[in-house]
């Protein structure tokens, strides 16, 4: 059997976190850390996960955590990983786990620093695609249409293309994942954690506050976003090896989008722009990966 | 370059006496943007661990915000860290300072005093500095390299013994392009008088713990007052490493230097370079029977208060120096000192203001100043020097 499809039983996420019902990122945490195993420490950065980690003394994780400043998940990592390796601990993997906020926007410039001097580093950005800490303000990393606080009819802004942003740093291993697929989530962070040098993941986590939609749904959309091609999953090696899974039948985006409270003021014209979109979207990524010699997996 | 075990004798630079100094210390994660007036300091430091002289993890980082965060991560797992900066630079990291002294974190760091724009200059004031002085960091001004190379291996002892971080100070080009002689101790001695750096508290998977997590209205206080307990013990602290410092390297500093100040009535306060060329007049003075004297500030944070009134308690009047402006109320250092003396002894302060953006503070200013307060009976908050109306 497959090494990386074995799920570990460990659970260094304890159940007294403080997360909401259904809360995506809780539970892509849950599995990130049953693939890293106990030798990891966690850097983060303000992001709801500061919160769901639970206040001093408290820690809802059985592993260490350094919190920092909202755009310094990546930098801290850094020097966390300086500082162990000037102590000969190359073993210990270190984790930047940070928000889409902390990632697309605030916390870029760093992040591209870490990447660019290639520190081995794993940092995940778990995308709920909005500031859901503050109260669902619009990010770079929101969707065109979605309802935020700040966008009160509809964002008429594109989401920032956060992978092929990661992949021009050429950076040893990028890859999306979704907490609707586990056991690919857990496959990918053990790639990862053999890796050498920055590696990326951008995991989608349904926020179901933030997206208005019930707790019991993370899982669907979670899903829908892969099935529709909004979030294809794909990995990409050295910024240039681009490895697909592919969808046969993708699914139509109005099934994902009509059922989420955030697109309630979209029309019809609407969801087929978002259509078009997505579908242009895919043949830039799969002549992106055919010009650079990609296989599917 | 100069590297050796031995102890040396050396013409160097201000900015390359940092580098001397965190070089002596060990300084095992380094991480720095370049910024006139700093630039030597990194470029040095970087030469010293290419060419093994230093074994150091040098993070090249895209911003002082980022250097600043780099070392909170590397502190935290026990490394012994350094960084330089100056004036935007040093700014730019405003909220990383509070994070790395809020995290009791021993980070040692230049700063080269630099005025702020708008509008852009290069050139000396202390407005930067200053403008840190309530994020917790401890902050020494120095007055000479060999000072410079001294205080940073002096912060280093006192830092880890309180568990705050300490800033050193120096005056743009003044001192960091200036070269002077400096005694460069041996390896060997450094290591004598500065131990490793074991943090009681570090983050491993060891002993895993969550360390600086969200804290209510119910613990956030006692962060806060644990910092300013600490603080108060620095005061102590920075004394006793000086006098170590003394016994190992028969150099020492103070906090508060007092030079010529038997029977003054008038003693002039100064903090950095311009006491140099203030030990000049005051010679002068003194050799021509004037009662004046001049006290230097060398730590200001913690700011030794009661030390402060011991030094100034049989003079009649004080007139301050300040390179800097607080906008709204006057010098920064005349502030300072008046706040530590008022509850306790009434002694009318002077407050000069000089030298803003770099401009020479020359002997003429000084004995004007010094001219002044002897003549004049109403202390004054705010008196500009130099300025040209
Ligand atoms: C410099 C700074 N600006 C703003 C904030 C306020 N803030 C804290 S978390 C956050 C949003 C986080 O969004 P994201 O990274 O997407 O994580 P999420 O909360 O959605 O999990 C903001 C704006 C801050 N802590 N620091
Ligand atoms: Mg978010």
């Amino acid at each position: 059997m497959d090494e990386n499809l074995v799920v570990p039983d460990a659970e260094l996420l304890t159940p007294g976190h403080l997360g909401c019902q259904g809360c995506g990122a809780a539970l892509a945490m849950r599995y990130v850390l049953k693939a890293l195993g106990e030798k990891t420490i966690v850097v983060l950065p303000a992001c709801c996960f500061s919160i769901i980690a639970g206040p001093f003394p408290y820690s809802a994780l059985k592993i260490p955590l350094l919190h920092t400043a909202f755009e310094t998940a990546a930098v801290t990592a850094s020097g966390v990983r300086a500082g162990l390796d000037c102590q000969g601990d190359s073993e210990t993997t270190v984790l930047a786990w940070a928000g889409d906020g902390g990632t697309f926007d605030i916390g870029l410039q760093a992040l591209s620093g870490t990447a660019e001097r290639n520190d081995n580093i794993l940092y995940i950005c778990y995308d709920n695609e909005a500031y859901m800490n503050t109260g669902v303000q619009r990010s770079s990393a929101t969707p065109w249409g979605a309802w935020t606080t700040t966008t009160p009819h509809a964002k008429r802004k594109f989401k920032k293309d956060i992978m092929l942003i990661m992949a021009a740093h050429r950076i040893p291993y990028a890859a999306t994942a979704s907490v609707a697929y586990p056991e690919d989530l857990i496959a990918k962070v053990k790639t990862a954690k053999k890796t050498k040098g920055t590696r990326f993941i951008h995991l989608l986590a349904p926020c179901p506050p933030g997206w208005k939609i019930s707790s019991e749904q993370t899982i669907k959309f979670a899903r829908l976003a892969v099935q529709t091609r909004i979030f294809p999953l794909y990995e990409v090696e050295d910024g240039t090896r681009y490895r697909f899974h592919d969808i046969s039948e993708p699914a139509s985006v109005e099934e994902y989008l009509k059922a989420q409270g955030r697109f309630k003021n979209l029309s019809e014209e609407d969801f087929e722009l978002i259509q078009e979109q997505v579908e242009e979207r895919w043949a830039y990524l799969i002549g992106l990966a055919a010009m650079t010699g990609a296989g599917n997996g | 370059m100069i590297v050796t075990t031995e102890e040396t004798r050396e013409v160097i630079t201000g900015n390359h006496a940092v580098s001397h100094g965190a070089r002596l210390a060990r300084a095992q994660v380094i991480s720095a943007y370049p910024i006139t007036p700093q630039t030597q300091v990194v470029e040095l430091l970087s030469s010293f661990c290419e060419d093994g002289s230093l074994d150091a993890k040098f993070i090249q980082v895209e911003s002082e915000h980022s250097a600043m965060a780099a070392l909170v991560g590397a502190s935290s797992v026990g490394a012994r860290c350094f960084t330089a900066t100056s004036a935007h630079g040093l700014a730019l990291m405003h909220e990383m300072l509070h994070w790395a002294a809020g995290a009791r974190l021993p980070i040692v760091m230049a700063n080269i005093n630099r005025a702020m724009g708008a509008p852009w200059s290069v050139w000396t004031d202390q407005n930067d500095s200053l403008s840190q002085r309530d994020t917790g960091w401890m902050q020494i001004y120095c007055e000479s390299n060999q000072e410079v190379l001294d205080t940073v291996i002096q912060a280093y002892k006192t830092a880890e013994r309180v568990a705050l971080p300490a800033m050193l100070v120096l005056d743009a080009f003044v001192l960091s392009h200036t070269a002077e002689p400096v005694e460069i101790p041996s390896q060997e001695a450094v290591d004598d008088f500065l131990p490793p750096y074991e943090p009681d508290l570090r983050l491993s998977t060891e002993d895993p713990h969550s360390f600086s997590g969200l804290a209510t209205p119910d613990t956030y206080m006692e962060f806060r007052y644990g910092i300013q307990k600490s603080m108060e013990r620095a005061l102590e602290e920075f004394q006793r490493v000086d006098d170590e410092f003394y016994e190992a390297f028969g150099r020492r500093y103070g906090l508060i230097e007092q030079y010529r100040t038997d029977g003054a009535e008038l003693l002039l306060v100064t903090s950095s370079t311009i006491t140099s060329t203030a030990r000049v007049v005051i010679d002068e003075l003194r050799d021509s029977g004037r009662h004046v004297g001049l006290l230097k500030i060398r730590l200001f944070r913690p700011f030794p208060g009661e030390l402060l009134r011991s030094l100034v308690a049989n003079a009649k009047k004080l007139a301050v120096i300040d390179r800097n402006i607080g906008f709204g109320v006057g010098g920064i250092f005349a502030q300072e000192i008046r706040a530590a003396l008022y509850n306790h002894i009434q002694i009318p302060v002077f407050g000069f203001v000089a030298g803003l953006g770099g401009r020479d503070v020359r002997p003429s200013l000084i004995r004007e100043v010094i001219e002044y307060a002897e003549t004049h009976e109403e202390p004054e908050d705010l008196i500009w020097k130099g300025v040209k109306l």
